[in-house]
């Protein structure tokens, strides 16, 4: 649910990263929140449970600069990836305009992300919502685990199982590192305010 | 869950009822927020080292998460919820199935009042946005 504030000419987009335990969500928003300049961003909210899974959600508010004179301003959320939160995450879904599904390629995670994107789906009819509606780009994270002997899924195998349907843009990523994160971030912005944008600004609101 | 587009008028016409119906009767802030937890708008002179974004994302979750509660005691949802604190304490209300109403308020306010007022003035905002 965007918020579009005519008197301040500002948009508000909601953005959440979805996906399994530990497939490295609140990493991709670590990485963002230190890589980003202070005045483009504001505080980091994080409600984590003892060690280092997210209980509630995390949330970075990002300032995107000015589009058609609207100053364009994103909330990232992740969800808490482990099983047994599904009401969180449906609680954080409610009013999503974009979504990132981070997948893992590790190879022992294989059914959890598939696990993860069914629940996505379940989640979403529940806010009568669907895939084929909101702005999804994947990413798929720990790239960096191939080249080592840790065993991991193949791009291929990822693809197969999750964007057969999505069809949808993919990136590669070692959240850790940074690589990938801003390009994911970038292109789901970009997706998001156009979609935002074409139910409301460039219909003569 | 429809996208929610203000205009400058309704904007307007609800933070002169807030400052009308609460500030003016003591209280130190009040924000308006979305189910989604966005900030529709915010009044009170106490606003400038509040942290409204994170406010927000949480009061709109802390209602997500007390509805729960309701339905286990048979509840749709709690149309209110009041958390005590030594010296300030925070009031919500649900306007419709939109919007939230938090109110910040401290010991010189007495509840009773502030219950009073927040009534009225989710009837006011309420017409303001065109519901029903």
């Amino acid at each position: 649910m965007a918020l579009i504030n005519l008197s301040k000419r500002e948009i508000h987009c909601k953005i959440v990263y979805y996906g399994p335990g530990r497939c490295g969500k609140t990493t991709n928003l670590l990485y963002i929140y230190n890589a980003m300049n202070s005045r483009a961003r504001s505080k980091m909210l994080t409600i984590e449970t003892k060690g280092d899974r997210t209980l509630f959600f995390d949330l970075l508010p990002l300032n995107l600069g000015k589009i058609n004179g609207f100053d364009v301003r994103i909330q990232l959320y992740t969800v808490p990836g482990q099983t047994t939160y599904k009401a969180t995450r449906k609680l954080v879904l409610k009013g999503v305009d974009g979504l990132v599904f981070v997948a893992d390629y590790l190879k022992v995670r294989h059914e959890k992300n598939i696990e993860s994107l069914q629940d996505l789906h379940r989640n979403l009819l529940e806010h009568n919502l669907t895939l084929e509606e909101i702005p999804i780009i994947l990413q798929f994270n720990k790239y960096d685990l191939v080249s080592t002997p840790i065993p991991t899924l193949t791009k291929e195998e990822l693809e197969t199982n999750l964007n057969r349907e999505l069809k949808t843009k993919i990136f590669e990523a070692a959240a850790t590192k940074g690589t990938g994160v801003f390009e994911t971030l970038k292109e789901i912005s970009k997706r998001t305010i156009h979609y935002v944008a074409t139910k409301h600004l460039l219909t003569g609101h | 869950m429809a996208d929610l587009v203000l205009t400058t008028s309704v904007l307007e016409e609800t933070k002169t009822q807030i400052e009308n119906t609460l500030i003016k009767a003591g209280v130190n802030t009040v924000l308006l927020i979305d189910e989604a937890g966005n900030v529709v708008t915010v009044c009170g002179d106490k606003t400038c080292n509040l942290d409204t974004t994170s406010l927000a994302a949480l009061a709109a979750a802390n209602f997500g998460a007390t509805s729960q509660i309701a339905k286990l005691i048979g509840e749709d949802d709690f149309l209110l919820l009041f958390h005590k604190g030594k010296k300030d304490s925070i009031h919500f209300a649900r306007i419709n199935t939109d919007l939230i109403l938090v109110t910040i308020f401290g010991d010189n306010v007495s509840l009773g009042l502030l219950r009073l007022r927040v009534a009225q003035l989710v009837k006011t905002i309420e017409k303001a946005f065109g519901h029903k």
